[in-house]
């Protein structure tokens, strides 16, 4: 089977987000100004060919810790879905 | 003394390290990321640049790099491992080193000379506590671990360099990037991988009118043997 898998990378909660900080100071600065606690992660999609949707979560589980989250400042959760046949 | 400097796909400061070691006297030879064969050196320094254009997270991807397994190998072994700038983001991400690097407080990429201080305790004798200076160039230098952490480093005697103004006071005004402690510079817990952010190659030149960073290499290089 084959999965689509969008992973989201954050920084770790009580980390100082400079980026999140930035960004929410220009969104103040046009007006936005009821908007808070900006933060800034990164999405990471791709496919995945897996025997089950357990497996397919096992393999992004490993390819989150190894590489994709840096588990010191960053955590990560993601989302998958079986593609159609053909 | 013979040191082995890798390089890796847009490393930059790897021939300015090559220089100064040959420089100050001692053997220095480049070793390709390609290249498990650490060819014997006593010492791998892991140079500052932009690895694999830092994608994803600086330092994420050249610890997968061929020769890395050799590194962790040769450091597990007790080999001597220096990392300075992207050379200290890999061994973080590669784990041979505790903590990471976040990106700076202000945002910004800072390039400036600063002044740092050595901690007492690790290379007193041939390393005095005073400032030293040494520019910095780096986008992702924010030093973070957890407070279990730190409190290990500084209880090992782990903290290598701390951030401080010219008279060697560490203080808040003192810290270019935000670091935890204002730490610039951190060893594991044997002592053989060392890793910091400041660019001691850059300063280790009469030409250039400071030679603070040669003190540091020579130092570095004295502890080893």
């Amino acid at each position: 089977m084959r999965f689509s898998v969008i992973v989201h990378v954050m920084p770790r909660m009580g980390i100082l987000d400079p980026q999140g900080k930035a960004t929410e100071a220009g969104l103040h600065q046009l007006g936005f100004d009821r908007i808070e606690k900006v933060r800034i992660g990164k999405q990471i999609q791709f496919e995945l060919e897996a025997e089950s949707e357990q497996e397919a979560t096992e393999k992004t589980e490993g390819a989150c810790k190894k590489l994709l989250a840096n588990l010191i400042m960053e955590s990560y959760t993601f989302e998958i879905q079986a593609l159609p046949k053909g | 003394m013979n040191f082995g400097v890798i390089t890796f796909p847009g490393s930059n400061c790897d021939q300015d390290m090559v220089l100064a070691l040959r420089r100050i006297g001692f053997s220095a030879q480049s070793l390709w990321h390609q290249n498990p064969d650490l060819k014997g050196v006593d010492c791998v320094v892991l140079p500052g640049g932009f690895s694999y254009g830092d994608y994803l997270r600086s330092g994420a991807i050249a610890r997968f790099a061929p020769v890395m397994e050799a590194v962790s190998e040769f450091a597990s072994k007790g080999g001597y491992v220096l990392g300075i700038c992207n050379g200290f983001q890999i061994l973080t991400e590669a784990g041979l080193l505790p903590g990471a690097l976040l990106r700076n407080a202000s945002t910004r990429f800072i390039c400036k000379n600063v002044y740092i201080r050595p901690e007492a305790g690790l290379m007193k004798q041939d390393l005095p506590v005073k400032a030293y200076q040494i520019p910095i160039a780096h986008g992702e230098g924010n030093y973070f671990c957890d407070s279990e952490t730190l409190q290990k480093l500084e209880a090992n005697s782990q903290i290598w360099f701390r951030y401080s103004d010219e008279a060697g006071n560490v203080s808040p005004e003192a810290n270019p990037n935000g670091s935890l402690g204002n730490i610039a510079g951190v060893c594991n817990a044997n002592k053989n991988v060392f890793g910091m952010m400041p660019h001691p190659e850059r300063a280790a030149d009469a030409w250039l009118n400071n030679t603070d960073g040669a003190d540091i290499l020579r130092a570095f290089a004295a502890c080893l043997n």
